[in-house]
């Protein structure tokens, strides 16, 4: 491991790999990633890794549209051997109470007036798009073509295998412990395998970004939550989108691999750092799914588990640095959407490290918003 | 075309061949997690019953460690795949 860098990236999950090859990418020489288990330990390993530009907030919007566009285009750029397994099949989104029907409808306008091309549809539209679905209760949905899904793990090791032809140092059992900071500006990162002097240190640590804000004094707003999720057999063709409700709060989609992949965000989970998985999931996951898609009566679940959510007050990531804190950086809280908006945040967070202005604004998502009061909620989440 | 040991299929669920473990070691893996997480072994069906030795022992003849310190790579349930309607069908008592 090298002992000086021009910055140290904590968190060798999608976001800290991704910001690592954009620092590369936008010239910076000597950069070090720091990931204290192994690519992918954390949320990306264990996400649903679907990606939607269908958002209920401007902010939200712009960072996901922009990172769909990178999507696109990411396998050539990172020149990378595997498939990426980036498939565009849509996400149809179901409204089944009359407040997310209206919520549904400002959330389409806004999405149109910011160039994304989602749509209302009648449940016999929805049915077009999934003929497997069951539309009994359902007011509506929406629908976006763009919207897909990519392999967590290829994307997060594609980004660093690209940042590591271009030199950069990527530690694995390597934990940040400590990082050293004097006269209001970052010096060091220290590690249990040493110190490495450098003038710009990044917070990517995922679930445990709290505590690693806390090294150098600063109190994040941000909590950690459980969500269970399985994957059943490969089966033949079933859904093309990904299946979405936020009143029931499921997930549902088939992967290019054949699997179907689905989760619920249980409102009653506590927070905190368990990652365990219970029999009552696989039960209630069982009982909703089969109810909105009856032939997956007959297909088997083959594993389950579960990973956490790092949930901010109002479920949008926290992004940038701190005032009177020269060098310290964060890509943090992104609320269990954090995979999808991976390759815009690497951008703009690399851009901000070499004092470069950010492709995207994102001034709004400091972390000082929530002092200032400045803050909408989210409110197209699972 | 002569076959080589790289064609033996190592992981019979998920289709990867010896060759395709060896390329994730030669690419850097040195856990089961990884070279899991790279080629799908151990992620179908039987959850690796089979294949987890196997690519145990390739890995420690790739990294020197013993085939002890290599296993095991996390278990994951249900170990005998049900189907969704069955499950659906688990009582109430117990509830969270
Ligand atoms: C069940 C589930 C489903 C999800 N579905 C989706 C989805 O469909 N779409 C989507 O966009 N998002 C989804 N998410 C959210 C997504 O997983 C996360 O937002 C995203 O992976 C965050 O990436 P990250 O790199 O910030 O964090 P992580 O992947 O957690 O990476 C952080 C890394 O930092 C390391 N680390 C922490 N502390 C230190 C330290 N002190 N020193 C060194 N290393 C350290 C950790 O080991 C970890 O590997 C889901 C999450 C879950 C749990």
């Amino acid at each position: 491991m090298r002992r000086t860098a021009d910055a140290v990236v904590i968190g060798g999950g999608v976001i800290g790999a991704a910001i690592a090859y954009n620092l590369l990418k936008l010239g910076m020489k000597d950069v070090v990633l720091c990931e204290k288990a192994t690519f992918c330990s954390g949320s990306t390993g264990r996400c649903g890794a679907g990606v939607r530009e269908q958002w209920g907030s401007k902010g939200n919007c712009l960072l996901a549209k922009a990172s769909i566009d990178m999507f696109e285009r990411l396998a050539d750029e990172l020149d990378y051997p595997h498939d990426l397994e980036f498939k565009q099949k849509g996400y149809l989104i179901l409204a089944h109470t009359e407040k997310e029907w209206t919520q549904f409808q400002k959330n389409v306008a806004l999405q149109n007036s910011l160039g994304i091309r989602s749509r209302l549809c009648t449940p016999e539209e929805a049915r077009e798009i999934v003929p497997a679905l069951n539309t009994e209760g359902m007011l509506g949905a929406t629908y976006n073509a763009r919207d897909g899904h990519a392999n967590p793990f290829h994307v997060t090791r594609a980004y660093l295998t690209a940042a590591e032809r271009m030199g950069a140092d990527i530690n694995y059992f390597t934990e940040v412990t400590a990082i050293q900071v004097s006269g209001g500006k970052v010096k060091a990162a220290v590690t249990n395998k040493g110190t490495i002097e450098a003038p710009i240190v990044i917070n990517a640590a995922g679930p445990w970004a709290k505590p690693v804000a806390e090294m150098v004094g600063v109190d994040l707003p941000l909590f950690t939550q459980r969500h269970q999720i399985l994957v059943t057999e490969p089966v033949g063709w079933i859904l093309d989108p990904m299946v979405m409700s936020f009143s029931i709060g499921i997930y549902c989609q088939q992967t290019p691999h054949g699997s179907l992949i689905m989760g619920i965000g249980d409102p009653h989970e506590p927070k905190g750092y368990d990652i365990g998985h219970s029999w009552q999931f696989l039960r209630d996951m069982s009982r909703i799914i089969t109810r909105l898609l009856p032939v997956l009566k007959d297909v088997r679940v083959v594993r389950q588990w579960s990973g956490l959510y790092t949930v901010t007050p109002d479920a949008h990531p926290i992004l940038g640095g701190v005032p009177g804190l020269d060098g310290y950086l964060q890509a943090v809280g992104f609320s269990g959407h954090g995979f999808m908006l991976a390759p815009a945040v690497g951008r703009i967070i690399a851009e901000m490290a070499l004092g470069m202005e950010p492709f995207l604004d994102v001034s709004n998502l400091d972390a000082g918003r929530f002092e200032r009061g400045e803050y909408n909620v989210e409110p197209s989440v699972v | 075309m002569a076959r080589t040991d790289d064609d033996i299929i190592v992981c019979r669920c998920e289709d990867v061949s010896l060759g395709e473990i060896r390329r994730a070691i030669a690419e850097g893996a040195t856990t089961l997690d990884e070279i899991r997480r790279i080629t799908r072994a151990g992620m179908g069906p039987c959850q690796g019953r089979t294949c987890r030795l196997l690519i145990a022992s390739e890995l420690a003849r790739k990294t020197g460690k013993q085939v002890g310190e290599i296993l095991p790579s996390t278990f994951r349930p249900p170990m005998k795949p049900v189907t969704m309607g069955s499950l659906a069908e688990l009582g109430e008592e117990e509830d969270r």
